[in-house]
């Protein structure tokens, strides 16, 4: 993650691009955090040497993306935090599993090194279709949809008050440690003796806050209950994208439609 | 320590989203039961505060090097298991869609790694443990310390067996679990110490913020004590069964009503020697036939079963809710 001005910046962005009001933003939540499990586990479910199926299944980010207007290398960014850890477990694949199993030239393209690039792809499929989401769904309207799936109010409550604080939280860090930064130049951190004092100086307004808040949100009429906002495409429309992007992922994990397009072609 | 969804496959993500989901709905549960609305808004703010203070950098001396503070210990320090949980679940799930850092399918592997172990492992066998015999800074730092190395030491060992079962990695389980294990006992010394600064500053602050482990609201004693609650409830009894029983209806109940309807009869007749024998039996050792004396057919017979009865049925309840507790107390 970036720092504490990344993160505010990353969050306003995405905030933007949610609301740009194109018709993957104003497909029903609930369908597209539907669509997106759905892919997410059909994805994962291919094995780790089946490359030509795994590709089929850039389809959908691929179509989105275009259609959605959404930025590839912002896309590509998002990869950083996981990637480290990927590579760092899925590295060991191609000295640990030496089998072959094709050459190309004079390569020998081992199991190991597939089930590398398996992970890597499925890494990056995976992060493709969450920014997918949330460049396309705003944080109210994945609540909603959480709601829509019965997720109890308490625990959605919890995650938009979360998400609704958390851009003031950011800001109020950002400046505690710059004023910090200000008063001792040269430091990299925190020294030990403020370790205490700054947090916990912070957590205690914070704490605070929170009361101030509650009582401002039951004078304001609040009652556990919230609404999305923007506007929705009708219903049929809603259902016409889970069930044609639910199918043409099926098909795309049933049927090798890469390879047979490929023997089509070589004929 | 947040797992990408390469990672898991979906059988492996499928199970953890289970137990995440049990024990999300458990925490649930008992926030409910704890009925104070107020804290919600302070679990989202909390929760929104340790999400911007993990990204404060704190020096860790002569490494060069800095650490962040342990966002599970210390949302469970303040607001207990159950609370720290949800608050905990909403920060990995914000995490994973608005940043990337862990992958919306294996988030049920991230709550368990993280949250579980550090609310639920850390609150309630480490944390509540070290503060029962009453708060101390010496007790907050060294509960601090153990729980954050301990559950640090659990959610990394879960992401090896995590990843070994979904068969991602040819890496050994002895490889791969002697890299992850010294890297967090590390990370989690020094989260503890960040942890514990932040908390003994609470401590000396407000030392009523932080939960020990005497959980508000669910003890909560109510109105009136369990003796009062009793004598009551026991009044209540005594004036329906000597009382009011005497108005008690003449016409069938409910059942008696649809035999009647169905079969012509309020009583079905029963042949054979068994039925027999029950009979006798019955007629002998019935103190109150049909709620009223064997001997008269006067109205003191139906108020006296009534609170003979009454009586019994309190009698056995409270018998049932003293082995219940005996049994409890037993296993606890």
């Amino acid at each position: 993650m970036a720092g504490l001005g990344g993160a505010i910046h990353e969050i306003h962005s995405l905030e933007n691009l949610a609301e740009r009001g194109t018709f993957l933003c104003r497909i029903h939540p609930l369908s597209k955090v539907l669509v997106t499990i759905w892919y997410l586990v059909l994805v994962m479910s291919f094995g780790n040497d089946d490359i030509s199926g795994l590709m089929g299944m850039a389809l959908y980010p691929a179509v989105l993306m275009i259609t959605g207007d959404i930025s590839l290398k912002a896309a590509l960014k998002r990869m950083r935090p996981l990637l480290l850890m990927v590579c760092l477990i899925g590295a060991a694949n191609p000295f640990l599993d030496r089998r072959a199993c094709f050459e190309i030239g004079r390569v020998t393209v081992t199991a190991g090194m597939l089930s590398m690039v398996s992970l890597l792809l499925k890494n990056g499929f995976a992060v493709f279709a969450s920014y997918i989401l949330i460049a396309a769904t705003t944080m109210e309207q994945i609540c909603y949809a959480l709601r829509k799936l019965h997720v109890p109010q308490v625990a959605v409550t919890v995650l938009l008050l979360i998400y609704r604080y958390l851009v003031l939280m950011l800001k109020e860090a950002e400046r505690i440690t710059q004023a910090y930064g200000l008063r001792s130049p040269g430091e990299k951190g925190i020294r030990k003796s403020a370790w205490g004092s700054l947090a916990g100086q912070m957590l205690l307004r914070s704490v605070d806050r929170a009361h101030m808040v509650y009582e401002s949100m039951l004078l304001r009429g609040f009652r556990g209950e919230f609404f999305p906002g923007g506007e929705f495409v009708p219903v049929w429309q809603s259902v016409c994208y889970v069930l044609a992007w639910g199918g043409v992922l099926l098909l795309f994990r049933v049927v090798p439609v890469f390879r047979m397009v490929g023997s089509l072609l070589m004929m | 320590m947040h797992m990408a969804d390469a990672l898991v496959i979906p059988a492996v993500a499928g199970t953890m989203y289970a137990a995440s989901t049990a024990a999300a709905g458990y925490s649930i549960k008992k926030v409910r039961l704890m009925d104070e609305p107020e804290k919600i808004p302070v679990m989202g703010v909390m929760g929104a505060f340790v999400f911007a203070a993990q990204m404060i950098n704190f020096t860790i001396p002569g490494t060069g090097s800095s650490g962040h503070l342990c966002g599970g210990m210390l949302l469970t320090a303040v607001l207990g298991p159950w609370a720290g949980f949800l608050a905990m679940v909403g920060i990995l799930l914000i995490q994973c869609l608005m940043f990337a850092d862990g992958g919306l399918l294996a988030l049920g592997c991230n709550i368990w790694n993280m949250a579980f172990y550090g609310c639920f492992v850390g609150g309630l066998l480490i944390w509540k443990p070290f503060m029962k015999g009453g708060v101390t800074k010496k007790r907050i730092t060294a509960a601090s310390v153990a729980a954050c190395i301990i559950t640090l030491q659990m959610g990394a060992f879960s992401v090896t067996l995590q990843t070994l079962a979904s068969g991602v990695t040819q890496l050994p389980f002895s490889v791969f679990a002697g890299v992850m294990q010294p890297i967090h006992l590390a990370i989690g010394l020094v989260e503890g110490i960040v942890t514990a600064a932040v908390l003994g500053f609470v401590y000396e602050a407000r030392p009523e913020m932080l939960w020990t482990g005497n959980v508000t609201g669910v003890k909560k004693e109510g109105r009136f004590g369990i003796r009062k609650t009793l004598v009551i409830l026991g009044a209540a009894a005594a004036l329906t069964a000597g009382v009011l029983s005497l108005f008690a209806s003449a016409l069938p109940d409910g059942l008696e009503w649809s035999m009647e309807r169905t079969a012509g009869t309020a009583e079905l007749e029963a042949a054979g020697s068994v039925y027999e024998a029950a009979e006798r039996i019955q007629t002998a050792t019935a103190i109150l036939p049909d709620y009223g004396f064997s001997f008269s057919d006067s109205g003191a017979g139906t108020s006296v079963s009534g609170l003979l009865g009454g009586a019994v049925v309190i009698g056995l309840s409270v018998a049932a809710c003293y082995a219940f507790k005996f049994f409890r107390r037993g296993k606890s």
